[in-house]
C-alpha cells in the first residue's frame, strides 16, 4: 500500500474525548500547532442529537451507533491463562465509543474524586498492616503522585466540566453537608449540590441512623447555567433522565461535546479530523524518538502524520494496542511478571440491593444528571480492615438516574421472568423500588493483564487486543462484607421486601457493569512497573504521551472519568510547563 | 387462539413465523386485567422490523472465525443472525410440537405452549440446529423491548407497556421542579411518535406537555 506523507504539525493527539479533547485545548492555548485524529465520525450536537429522539432508550441503550462499532474492531476474552480468548462479538459489559466526543459523550457524569489513600495504596496499606496484606498475587502499586499534588488539577477538570457539589473537607477543615471524608479541596466546587430526591431522603434517614454521613454525590450536569473555564457556556439540567448512553439534547452534562469542543474549533491553529484511525505510532531507527503516527483515512487510505509530540489519548484498550503494535514499551509477560505494556489491567466491582415498599410510591423517571445521594465510610480505608482482611472499598449511592421502561424495572427475588405473575410485579413494583448501588474498587493481579490476540483480527488486519481477567478473592470477600452493610442500609428503611444481588464468583463479559477499564499503561515512579513516568511520558520514547484510564495501576471505587479528566489537565500542564522547555525525559 | 389486533405487512418474517410469535410472545406477556399482552402490543411487529434493520443481520457485531462454542462468561459465540435464529428456530420449534404434540405451537393449549416456553428457556429442548435457551433468550430480550421501546418501532401500541408502569415517555420540563417533591408524577405518556405526528405538544425546548391524570384518591 502506498503511504501518503503529510506536512508535520507540532503535536498530534488521538482521540477526540475526554483527554484528547483537554489536551488539545491546553497545548492550543500554548500555541502549538495541533492536530487531533480521530476514528469516529463527525457529531454535531445541534442536529445529532434533538429533542425528542434522544429519549430513545431502544436505539441508544441497546442498538447504539454511537457505541464501538465491533464489525471492525473489537477485543477478546478470557478468564484465566488456560482458556482459549474469544471475540467479545456484541457489546455487554462495557461500552466503549465511537465518535467525535469519545466515550465521555455517553457518560453518566458521575464526577467524584478519588481519595488520597488510593493514590499510595501501596504504601499507606503496607504502612498500617503490614506487607503481607496484600494478596501474593496481587500487583497494586503507587501511582507515584500524591493526591496533594494533583489537587489542582482535579480543581481545574471540576471547572471545566462545570462539576456541581458540595465540598466536605475545605482546606483540611471539614464541612457539613460534604463528603467528611473526601481528600482535602482548595475550593468550593464550581456549582452547587443536586436536591435530594425522596428516594434519597429514605436512603439518607436510614443511613443516619446507622451512624453514616449521606450526602448529594458529586455530578456533572449543570445545576445551574454555568459558564466554564474555556467560556462554553452550559444549560441547567432539566431532570429528565436518558443520561448514561445518551447525550443530552439540552447541552447540560458536560462531556468534550458541550465543556471543549466548541471553544476548540475557534482556534486556528486546531485541526480535528474525524474518521481517521490510528494505527502506529512510527519511531526513528533508534527507536527512542516518534515521528509522527500513520492512519487509516475513511477512504481505506493510509497516511502517515509527522508530529513532534505524540499523545495518546483513547480509551485503555487503544491506548495499551497502540503501543503494543508499534513496539513501544516492552510487552508484559505474566509468567515472567516482566515487562510493562499490558500489566496490571483492572476493571470496577459493582453491586446493588433492591429495596421494595408496599405504602410508598415514588416518581424512578425523574432524574438523571447522576442525581444521587451517597456514604464514603465503607470506602478507602476507614475502618480497620485487619480483622476484615481485604484491600479496598466501595462507596454507596442512591442514584436517581431517570429508570427507563426496557432495562429499569427491578422485581423482588423469585418473581418470575415472564408470563402473568410478571407483569403483575412489573405493574406494581416500578414505581415502589429504589436501587442502592454498590461501586467498588478493584486491585490489579499478575495473571490479569492485556497482550495481542495471536488468532483474530480487526478489519485492517491487525491483531486485537485481547483481555485475561477475572475476580479475585480479595475483591469478592470485600463486595461481601459491604452487601452486609448495604442490607443493615435496606432493612433500616423498612421495606416490604428487599433482595441483594450475589456476589459474582466469575468475571462474565456479557451483562452491562461498567465502562470503567483502567491499566495496560500504567503510571509510576519505577521503570520495571510502568510504562509512562509521572507525566504521563513513556519511558522508552520521550515525546510520546499515553494519557488515560491507560494510566491507572488499579482501580478505586469512583467512576474513572473525573480522574482521567484530571491527568489529561495533569499531563498538558507538564508538557507545557516541563517538556516543552527542555524535551526530552522529565524524569 | 385469537387473531392479533395488529395489522402489519412484514419484511422478514413469513405467515407461520408471524402466527409463532403472536402465540409465543402473548404468553411471555399475556392480556390480562392490567390491560393488553405482547401480541396486541404489536411486538411481532416490532420484531419483524427489527430483523429488517441492521441488528437483524448483526451488522455492527465483530462476525468473523474462527467460531468456538467458548464457556457462558465469553458470550454470543453463535455464527447465526438474528435472522437467521427466528427462522431457523421457529420452524425447529414446530417441528418438536408436531412431534411431541402432534400440533404447531400456535394450536397448542396455552398452558402446554407455556412448558414448551419453559423447556426452551432452560435449553432442555434438542433442537438440531442451535440451542434452545440461545432462542428464548433472544425472544424474551425482544418481547420486553417491543413492549416497552418507543411505539415508533412498531411495539408497544397504545403506549400499553409505559401505561403498565406509569412512565409517562418523552420527559416534561416539569421534572426539574418535581425532582424532591414526593407528590407522585401521573402524566398520559407521550411517545417520540407522538410527537412527531403532532399527536402531543412540546415546548420551547422540545420537552413533551403532559396531560396530568386524576390521582387515585381525589389528588
Amino acid at each position: 500500500m502506498t503511504t501518503t506523507k503529510l506536512k508535520p504539525v507540532d503535536a498530534v493527539v488521538v482521540g477526540s474525548g475526554v483527554v484528547g479533547s483537554i489536551i488539545c485545548m491546553e497545548l492550543a492555548n500554548a500555541g502549538l500547532k495541533v492536530l487531533c485524529l480521530e476514528r469516529g465520525r463527525m457529531i454535531d450536537p445541534q442536529t445529532d442529537f434533538v429533542m425528542p429522539y434522544v429519549q430513545d432508550e431502544l436505539k441508544y441503550d441497546r442498538h447504539s451507533e454511537i457505541f464501538q462499532n465491533l464489525s471492525r474492531e473489537t477485543i477478546t476474552f478470557r478468564n484465566n491463562m488456560s482458556e482459549t480468548a474469544l471475540p467479545m462479538r456484541e457489546l455487554g459489559s462495557f461500552k466503549p465509543g465511537e465518535m467525535v466526543g469519545g466515550t465521555a459523550a455517553h457518560w453518566g457524569c458521575n464526577a467524584r474524586r478519588f481519595l488520597p489513600h488510593d493514590f499510595e495504596i501501596r504504601s499507606k496499606v503496607t504502612e498500617r498492616y503490614g506487607k503481607n496484606f496484600f494478596p501474593e498475587d496481587c500487583t497494586a502499586q503507587d501511582w507515584g503522585v500524591t493526591f496533594e499534588e494533583f489537587e489542582p488539577y482535579y480543581d481545574q477538570f471540576e471547572h471545566i466540566y462545570g462539576v456541581g457539589g458540595k465540598a466536605g473537607n475545605l482546606n483540611g477543615a471539614i464541612q457539613p453537608g460534604g463528603n467528611p471524608h473526601e481528600g482535602p479541596r482548595s475550593r468550593e466546587y464550581p456549582n452547587p449540590p443536586t436536591r435530594r430526591t425522596p428516594q434519597g431522603e429514605v436512603f439518607a434517614k436510614a443511613a443516619t441512623e446507622l451512624g453514616y454521613t449521606p450526602f448529594q454525590g458529586p455530578a456533572a450536569a449543570m445545576t445551574r447555567d454555568y459558564n466554564n473555564l474555556y467560556k462554553v457556556m452550559l444549560g441547567e439540567c432539566q431532570r429528565g433522565g436518558f443520561c448514561s448512553s445518551h447525550v443530552c439534547s439540552q447541552g447540560a452534562k458536560a462531556n468534550p461535546l458541550t465543556a471543549v469542543l466548541p471553544a476548540l474549533y475557534k482556534k486556528e491553529n486546531f485541526e480535528l479530523r474525524p474518521l481517521c484511525n490510528v494505527i502506529k505510532v512510527n519511531t526513528d531507527s533508534t527507536g527512542k524518538q516518534a515521528t509522527g503516527v500513520t492512519y487509516i483515512d475513511a477512504r481505506g487510505r493510509e497516511v502517515e502524520q509527522p508530529a513532534s509530540i505524540v499523545v495518546l489519548a483513547t480509551y485503555c484498550f487503544n491506548n495499551t494496542r497502540l503501543l503494543l503494535l508499534s513496539g513501544i514499551g516492552k510487552p508484559y509477560d505474566p509468567q515472567t511478571g516482566r515487562g510493562v505494556v499490558g500489566r496490571n489491567y483492572s476493571y470496577q466491582t459493582g453491586g446493588r440491593v433492591h429495596v421494595f415498599f408496599e405504602d410508598r410510591e415514588f416518581n424512578p423517571f425523574i432524574g438523571g444528571g447522576m442525581v444521587n445521594t451517597s456514604i464514603d465510610e465503607l470506602n478507602g480505608d476507614l475502618i480497620d480492615r485487619s480483622k476484615l482482611g481485604f484491600v479496598g472499598g466501595a462507596y454507596i449511592g442512591c442514584q436517581s438516574s431517570g429508570a427507563t421502561p426496557i432495562k429499569s424495572k427491578p422485581l423482588p427475588h423469585g418473581t418470575p421472568r415472564w408470563g402473568g405473575e410478571w407483569k403483575q410485579a412489573v405493574a406494581h413494583n416500578y414505581r415502589r423500588a429504589i436501587s442502592l448501588g454498590i461501586h467498588g474498587s478493584c486491585m490489579s493481579y499478575r495473571q490479569h493483564y492485556l497482550d495481542l490476540d495471536p488468532t483474530y483480527r480487526d478489519a485492517n488486519g491487525l491483531p486485537l487486543l485481547r483481555m485475561t481477567f477475572d475476580w479475585n478473592k480479595n475483591e469478592q470477600k470485600m463486595l461481601a462484607w459491604t452487601y452486609e452493610r448495604v442490607v443493615e442500609i435496606a432493612k433500616a428503611m423498612k421495606p416490604a421486601h428487599y433482595h441483594a444481588h450475589a456476589v459474582p464468583t466469575k468475571y462474565s463479559i456479557v451483562p452491562y457493569q461498567s465502562t470503567h477499564n483502567v491499566g495496560g499503561a500504567v503510571m509510576g515512579a519505577d521503570p520495571s512497573t510502568s510504562v509512562v513516568n509521572k507525566y504521563l511520558q513513556s519511558w522508552d520514547v520521550p515525546n510520546v504521551f499515553v494519557v488515560g484510564g491507560s494510566a491507572f495501576p488499579q482501580n478505586a471505587a469512583q467512576g474513572p472519568t473525573e480522574t482521567i479528566g484530571m491527568l489529561a489537565c495533569w499531563a498538558a500542564d507538564g508538557i507545557k510547563e516541563v517538556y516543552l522547555r527542555k524535551p526530552g525525559p522529565m524524569v | 387462539m385469537a387473531e392479533s389486533a395488529v395489522l402489519h405487512a412484514y419484511g422478514y418474517l413469513t405467515q407461520p413465523e408471524v402466527r409463532f410469535l403472536d402465540a409465543a410472545v402473548e404468553r411471555l406477556i399475556p392480556t390480562d386485567n392490567l390491560g393488553p399482552g405482547a401480541r396486541d402490543a404489536g411486538v411481532t411487529c416490532y420484531i419483524d422490523r427489527q430483523l429488517c434493520s441492521a441488528w437483524g443481520t448483526h451488522g455492527r457485531n465483530y462476525r468473523s472465525g474462527p467460531w468456538l462454542a467458548g464457556t457462558p462468561e465469553q458470550g454470543f459465540q453463535s455464527r447465526l443472525t438474528p435472522q437467521e435464529i427466528y427462522r431457523i428456530g421457529i420452524r425447529e420449534i414446530n417441528d418438536y410440537c408436531r412431534a411431541q404434540h402432534d400440533k404447531l405451537f400456535e394450536h397448542l393449549p396455552a398452558a402446554t405452549q407455556d412448558q414448551v416456553l419453559q423447556a426452551l428457556e432452560k435449553g432442555k429442548v434438542e433442537l438440531p440446529s442451535l440451542s434452545s435457551k440461545l432462542f428464548f433468550d433472544l425472544l424474551w430480550r425482544n418481547t420486553e423491548e417491543g413492549y416497552f421501546a418507543d411505539p415508533m418501532y412498531g411495539g408497544n401500541r397504545g403506549k400499553v407497556g409505559w401505561k403498565l408502569l406509569g412512565f409517562p415517555g418523552v420527559s416534561s420540563g416539569a421534572y426539574s421542579a418535581h425532582l424532591d417533591n414526593p407528590a407522585p408524577y401521573r402524566a398520559e405518556p407521550v411517545s417520540i411518535l407522538d410527537i412527531e405526528t403532532k399527536q402531543a405538544q412540546v415546548d420551547a425546548q422540545g420537552f413533551a406537555k403532559h396531560i396530568m391524570l386524576k390521582q387515585a384518591g381525589g389528588k
